[in-house]
């Protein structure tokens, strides 16, 4: 029998996703480290998942019964360790340390040192597949929680996502959720100068998803699609069209800053463009 | 080897629940049994490595201790970072086995030829173990599933047979003296240690030399205390692997000899001096073909014995 998660309360997620675009700039301000954009991008996601959306327990992070939840983008782990901090997994103070001498607050997201990560990225294309064998050992078991991994639409380069999305279909894991981070930037260019995804959730439903699209800044949205659970169906593939750099004007949909650091005028009026949000 | 492997896993799996085993779609002929005894407890993940070893450290952190399987180079390299990033930094119960060490699938040519999996697996500081004949295969199957973490196993298509001793305990990490001599020491990984102990042999009847012979079953990590003895006791030390020459069983000896400051009086290895084979027939024609075979052996020793050095 499962045991009941702790009562997330109500959580303001609009409030929470300021918070952790607000942190995350901070943070990479101060280690010098790069992918601003694309946090920005998966900030409204991580704040409805952490919001209350997954079953967590911010005292018990290893509590057996939790949703597991896998950033398979690693290079934006300055979000979810903003996250993980805002939701009370450990002190807001220590993401000061981000990717500083001796820090295990890593600019790709590693789990030694910092409760509530799950599993440690950065080499893209290695979290779905964790994620699919995490799912398949909770049906084996008869368990109920789920399995959320988050990706990104230049990670679905990799081929190794498309053996894991051939799995998952074919193992009908419905315990596994992906969600796409489809900000449409990568390194260099668009995601459509670079390698086409499109017809990109055909792809998914060709391998036996069930997809839905929806805009990934819209927090009903985002929580409507994540809380579909089908222990025993198709595993969920939510196609989430988010604009990289989201919430600051001059870093919206600008390849630039998916490495640029914002310093002194600009982190200033990035600052000044966030708390106005 | 392979039976014995599959024949002591079974008996791991009869004995603890948590025993699960991942193939990427290979071992016709030898898994079937495990297959019908288990069948929940048995994963086909198709022709993808790479996912296999993700899904293997998914399920692994789950509560389960997970076998992968294939042949050569598949469930290594083909997925290296999977194992190095994934099973390896999560310290996730992950047991790699590769069936089809060095020149066991010799025939079938150079994709085929796993000789560069000891170093590399050395490398990620994960427990690398190449039995060098059943008894070891079947021993390390076990002692590897007991030992927590991503753990290598590397199983050859040849073997010395079944060197056990009744009540013999196996130990990862403590090598094997199987002969006892002082005028040469014959360390050797793998398969390839029926080799060593036909060069012995020959190097007694033929020669008169008496050889130590050391199975070093498990590379990682390495006893050094056999080594320096090796070094300190016998008239020079031999290495056999069917691997390459750079970064093996013979580096990984040299390294501690170096480390200790303790010299052999003179030293060999035997390896694949060659980069890739592109020479193709059985392993025991490629083993005489690269100068790995017991002639080669018997010679080396020879000369290591009298103190001279031999010419790389």
């Amino acid at each position: 029998m499962a045991s009941e998660a702790p009562d997330a309360g109500q959580v303001d997620t609009r409030e929470m996703a300021k918070r952790i675009r607000l942190d995350a700039l901070r943070m990479t301000s101060a280690g010098g480290s790069s992918h601003i954009g694309s946090v920005m991008s998966m900030a409204d996601i991580l704040a409805v998942l952490y919001g209350g959306a997954l079953r967590v327990d911010p005292s018990n992070p290893t509590w057996p019964d939790r949703d597991r939840f896998i950033l398979s983008k690693g290079h934006a782990g300055a979000g979810v360790y903003a996250a993980l901090a805002e939701a009370g997994f450990f002190p807001v103070e220590k993401l000061t340390t981000h990717c500083g001498d001796g820090s295990d607050l890593s600019g790709h997201v590693s789990h030694r040192g910092v409760p509530g990560v799950e599993f440690s990225t950065g080499s893209l294309g290695h979290g779905l597949s964790v994620a699919a064998g995490m799912a398949y050992a909770a049906a084996l078991d008869k368990r109920a929680h789920r399995v959320v991994v988050l990706l990104s639409d230049g990670e679905c380069d990799e081929g190794s996502n498309w053996e894991a999305i051939l799995f998952a279909g074919h193992h009908k894991l419905g315990g596994l959720l992906a969600i796409v981070d489809y900000n449409k930037i990568q390194s260099l260019r668009s995601v459509e100068d670079t390698l086409t995804l499109e017809p990109f959730a055909d792809k998914w439903r060709a391998f036996g998803w069930d997809v839905v699209e929806i805009d990934g800044h819209d927090h009903d949205a985002i929580r409507s699609a994540t809380a579909t659970v089908q222990p025993r169906g198709a595993p969920r593939c939510v196609i989430a069209h988010t604009v990289k750099g989201k919430g600051v004007s001059f870093m919206e949909g600008s390849v630039l800053w998916h490495y640029r650091t914002a310093r002194g005028e600009e982190l200033a009026a990035a600052e000044k463009e966030l708390a106005g949000a | 080897m392979k039976d014995a492997f599959f024949g002591r896993l079974e008996r791991l799996a009869e004995a603890d629940p948590r025993v699960f085993f991942i193939t990427g779609d290979l071992g016709f002929g030898a898994l079937e049994k495990f297959v019908e005894r288990f069948p929940d407890r048995f994963l086909n993940a198709g022709v993808a490595e790479q996912n296999m070893t993700g899904l293997a450290t998914g399920i692994a952190m789950e509560g389960r201790i997970v076998f992968t399987y294939s042949i050569g180079n598949f469930p290594t390299l083909r997925c290296l970072e999977q194992v190095r990033n994934d099973a390896a930094y999560h310290g996730a119960d992950v047991k790699i086995v590769a069936i089809g060490g060095g020149f066991s699938y010799g025939s079938l040519g150079m994709s085929h030829h796993a000789t560069e999996d000891l170093a590399i697996m050395r490398a990620l500081n994960i427990p690398t173990v190449a039995p060098g004949c059943d008894w070891e295969a079947a021993e390390a199957t076990e002692a590897l599933a007991k030992i927590p973490g991503t753990c290598y196993l590397r199983l050859d298509k040849t073997t010395a047979g079944n060197t056990g001793k009744p009540g013999e305990r196996f130990v990862v990490g403590q090598s094997r003296r199987l002969c006892s001599g002082d005028d040469v020491t014959l360390i050797a990984t793998g398969g390839i240690l029926d080799v060593a102990l036909a060069a012995a042999e020959e190097l007694a009847t033929a020669h008169g030399l008496v050889a130590r012979v050391v199975s070093m079953h498990t590379v990682h990590p390495i006893d050094a205390a056999a080594i320096l003895a090796a070094a300190r006791e016998t008239g020079g030390i031999v290495t056999i692997e069917e691997h390459t020459i750079r970064g093996g069983l013979g580096s990984a000896v040299a390294e501690v000899c170096a480390d200790e400051g303790v010299a052999p009086r003179a030293f060999h290895r035997i390896a694949l001096r060659a980069g890739f084979s592109s020479i193709v027939g059985s392993q025991s024609y490629l083993r005489g073909h690269y100068e790995m075979d017991a002639k080669a052996v018997v010679a080396a020793a020879i000369r290591v014995s009298r103190g001279v050095e031999v010419a790389c």
